[in-house]
């Protein structure tokens, strides 16, 4: 029984659920037992018990893996950082609680780059996660957790969050698929905050159908956030098998030196696709999408840098020190924090530090409304431009950490959205050498409805198979 | 750890060199500017639940070690 379970999307379990072929209760003792029992790191916490499940709640009972960087109630939260080791929290994030209501249940927290800093789960500071293609290699991340989880089957769905390419990376290195919103799209409120600017929280999912079920439940308004817009029109299933008419652009200038032979193979082999279903495939140019990277790697831990100052040891998390004020705050952070987010704050202090704020901060700003506006333009021409997702395919754990500039490549090709705040969707286009190769759709500002329609007839026609990562 | 940011930093500089005078900067992309509501009171978190997390808390705050020491 359990093995057939395993193989139904999230939207098929809800779908029995709601036939009254498959109780929830059994369905979610399946993923805890193989989520209390994995052993790829992939799991901080898993729940003891089912929750109650309201009955008739449209996302049936399916249980859900929450990245480790929402607040739960009650619920071991730490963002993978040592300096929040066994904090639980007051208050449950919005999107948490939303989907809880509307019937996807809490399965666990899942392991991450630590406070979202990295792109393959090794900044944790409670040890990295496998890839399930291949145990040797990094899941991506910084939402490394949640989908390696998905891929592997211990959970059904999961969330994660996405501040330049942390849910769209891990689901292309993993084999599935992943959905960066549009900024203000779904509440940020409860989730630990790196770069509020950029922060999204979305789906991390078997299938494109399963992302849009998911998201269609985190989507709104939230008075506690109040960046929060309510979403425009309708978010219906995906059902598009054609793409008559839709024009995709390929920006000319972002494709770089660094793309794997594999993945550029794979890459032309989805836009074939794309033009046998009827799309028309054109070049664009997005002239500063390539700067995207370094004003990226000033604007995030300039916030962060910010943002991270509330960790001193005085209200929550662990205090160190030698029994003195300074030495509380010095021993605490040097003490809880890992090496990436001590750069990161370095480099965020130093962007924003007088005699280099308008050098440094005040260009990578002037650079960002500079791409914002080369989508805009990009999108009177093209619907949806497509890139690949990640330069390479998974790596190899350890081949990247002593290198952090290396690493921060992985998001070349995801970062330049995450500036101009629009969605963007990464499904499997195939395999290189056995392993998994995102392709990403992005759009402008709320267009996640088409962009989903389109991952829809796109994933149809590649019929991905993610099935040996189940084992 | 010097020599990494030494590194990042010669990548991520590269942007200084780019003529962006005159264009405006972004701070956020969000289509929204003052967001406002009403002023209603509303309950507090209770003072104990707040404390509980906390590595030393005394009575009604939180403890910290002393600067003259």
């Amino acid at each position: 029984m359990s093995a057939d379970l395993l193989e139904l999307t999230a939207a098929q379990a809800a779908g029995r659920v709601h036939a009254g072929e498959l109780s929830p209760a059994e369905l979610f003792e399946t993923y805890r037992e193989r989520a209390a029992s994995e052993d790829l790191g992939a799991f901080l916490w898993v729940a003891e018990e089912a929750p109650e499940t309201l009955a008739g709640a449209p996302l049936g009972g399916v249980p859900l893996a929450v990245k480790d960087l929402f607040c739960v109630e009650g619920v071991p939260t730490a963002a993978a950082s040592r300096i929040l080791e066994g904090h639980r929290p007051a208050y449950t994030a919005t999107s948490v609680a939303k989907l809880a209501q509307a019937g996807a249940p809490m399965l666990g927290k899942t392991n991450m780059d630590e406070f979202a800093m990295g792109s393959s789960n090794e900044n944790s500071g409670f040890g990295p996660v496998k890839n399930p293609w291949d145990r040797e290699r990094v899941p991506g991340g910084s939402s490394g957790g949640s989908a390696a989880a998905v891929a592997a089957g211990l959970a059904p769905w999961a969330i994660g969050t996405d501040t330049g390419g942390s849910i769209r990376q891990p689901a292309s290195l993993c084999g599935i698929v992943g959905l960066k919103p549009t900024y203000g799209a779904v509440s940020r409120y409860g989730m630990i905050a790196f770069a509020s600017s950029l922060d999204q929280a979305g789906p991390l999912t078997r299938d494109v159908t399963d992302a849009a079920l998911l998201f269609g439940h985190m989507v709104g308004r939230d008075p506690c956030d109040s960046t929060s817009l309510d979403f425009p029109g309708e978010l219906g299933e995906p059902s598009a098998e054609r793409l008559d008419g839709i024009r995709f652009g390929v920006p000319a200038n972002l494709t770089g030196d660094g793309v794997e032979p594999g993945v550029q193979q794979v890459f032309e082999s989805a836009l074939a696709t794309i033009e046998e279903l009827g799309g028309e495939v054109q070049q664009i140019e997005l002239p500063n999408a390539n700067h995207g990277l370094s004003a990226y790697y000033l604007l995030a831990p300039a916030e962060a840098s910010a943002n991270l100052a509330r960790y001193d040891g005085v209200r929550f998390g662990m205090r160190s020190g030698n029994g003195d004020l300074l030495s509380m705050y010095e021993d605490t952070r040097g003490d809880g924090f890992g090496d990436e987010v001590k750069r990161r704050i370095m480099l965020g202090t130093y962007a924003l530090s007088s005699g280099y704020y308008d050098a440094l901060y005040g260009k990578a700003q002037r650079v960002r409304t500079k791409i914002a506006e080369d989508f805009r333009e990009a999108f009177d021409r093209v619907d949806v431009i497509v890139t690949p997702t990640s330069p390479s395919v998974a790596f190899r754990l350890g081949e990247r950490t002593g290198d952090p500039y290396a690493m921060y490549l992985s998001d070349y090709f995801t970062v330049p959205m995450s500036l101009a705040g629009i969605p963007a969707l990464s499904l499997p286009g195939g395999l290189s050498e056995g392993l998994p190769v995102g392709v990403q759709l992005a759009g402008p500002a709320f267009s996640e409805g088409r962009l989903l329609d389109v991952g829809h007839a796109l994933e149809h026609a590649v019929g991905f198979d993610g099935s040996a990562a189940r084992g | 750890m010097t020599a990494e940011l030494g590194d990042i930093l010669e990548h991520i500089e590269a942007i200084q060199a780019l003529d962006l005078d005159g264009v405006e900067p972004t701070s956020h992309v969000a289509p929204l500017e003052n967001v406002l509501r009403p002023d209603e009171p509303r309950e507090s978190w209770e003072r104990e639940r707040m404390l509980e997390g906390a590595p030393d808390a005394s009575h009604e705050g939180f403890r910290v070690p002393s600067p003259g020491r």
